[in-house]
């Protein structure tokens, strides 16, 4: 049962609020933080490697756990986007095949 | 250290952004749609995920919390994941230093709050083109930040009127996304050792804490470290 429109409920409050505060405390915290101290090598090596890891956790057990129409859902998003560049037609095409291998099977 | 050249923050710089940001703002439309239908489908009033959109304006964290969304919401988790998305934020904004540090009060953190990565790529271009005047980033910024609120109401609209049930291909559109993101993001070789600890140490997580997104949280983590400690080796050796 969907919730009325304009019900805000407390707990998804605080929790959207604190996604701001931490999303702005990360868009200002780097460029504060970085102009008084210099990250040392190792945590910058880190930092560059936490935005491909993070994707990867999210992707391979969902991906995994989806079945062959995920598996295959994205064979072709990835094929898709090798093929385009563009990080639009992803969405459909591996929406499209995930829901046709669901319609077959 | 380079000398900084003299920067500005003028009218003229905020509609030159105006102007570099239809392209943006047209890139976005599946995303906010498909960020709006999640949040549907996870039990997100209308304006509960309007209010999201409006505060975090940060697409890619919003889609991940949301797709690990619970009625109650896990509170740590689901900000945990938020924040580990929006990491690199902290390696970009000192990038735009050149400007930023020329810039007081409000003009300064407003810059900051509209960052995302479309405006702050296009931005250091502007830098190197030896234009500048940062009132760019606010105004290419804006219609961004307007065009992703609606486009939340309209996937959620959508999602309401579709009803599609839990389990739906349709909500792969979410999952290809984040697909689709680790083709750009791959480096090279450089990056299978890690991407494979991380996976592996997600999908431990992912069995033994069921129903959180603490598995995105601890690969990514995991992965950077082990991609950090690899380099270490590496050079010692």
């Amino acid at each position: 049962m969907d919730p009325a429109w304009y019900h805000v409920g407390g707990l998804n409050l605080i929790t959207t609020f604190a996604m701001g505060v931490g999303t702005f405390a990360c868009r200002a915290g780097g460029y504060w933080l970085f102009a008084r101290f210099k990250p040392s090598p190792g945590l910058q090596a880190m930092l560059s490697y936490i935005p491909g890891c993070l994707f990867v956790s999210y992707v391979a057990p969902a991906v995994w756990d989806g079945g062959p129409k995920a598996w295959i859902g994205a064979a072709v998003a990835i094929a898709t986007m090798k093929l385009t560049g563009s990080m639009i037609w992803p969405i459909f095409t591996g929406t499209a095949a995930a829901w046709a291998v669901w319609a077959l099977t | 250290m380079t000398p900084h050249p003299p920067v500005t923050f003028t009218r003229e710089g905020f509609t030159r952004g105006l102007r570099a940001s239809p392209a943006l703002v047209l890139g976005g439309v599946p995303f906010g749609i498909v960020t709006g239908l999640t949040a549907q489908a996870h039990g997100l009033s209308l304006a509960e995920a309007t209010l999201m959109s409006f505060f975090a304006f940060a697409g890619s964290a919003q889609l991940l919390a949301l797709g690990a969304w619970t009625t109650p919401v896990h509170f740590l988790p689901v900000n945990l994941t938020a924040l580990t998305v929006n990491l690199r934020f902290l390696l970009m904004g000192p990038l735009l230093a050149p400007w930023l540090d020329r810039l007081h009060g409000w003009r300064r953190w407003l810059s900051l709050f509209f960052m995302i990565d479309h405006n702050w790529a296009l931005s250091l271009k502007e830098m190197q083109a030896g234009r500048n005047d940062a009132a760019y980033l606010i105004g290419s910024g804006i219609p961004i930040w307007i065009a992703w609120v609606l486009l939340t109401m309209a996937g959620h609209v959508l999602g309401s009127v579709v009803a599609a049930p839990p389990g739906h291909p349709v909500f792969f559109a979410a999952l290809s996304v984040f697909i689709a993101l680790l083709v750009p993001m791959w480096r090279g070789r450089i990056d299978l050792v890690p991407w494979l600890a991380a996976a592996a140490v997600a999908f431990g997580v992912s069995r033994l804490l069921p129903g959180t997104t603490w598995h995105i949280v601890a690969g990514a983590v995991g992965g950077g470290l082990c991609g950090a400690l690899r380099d270490r080796l590496n050079r010692s050796a």
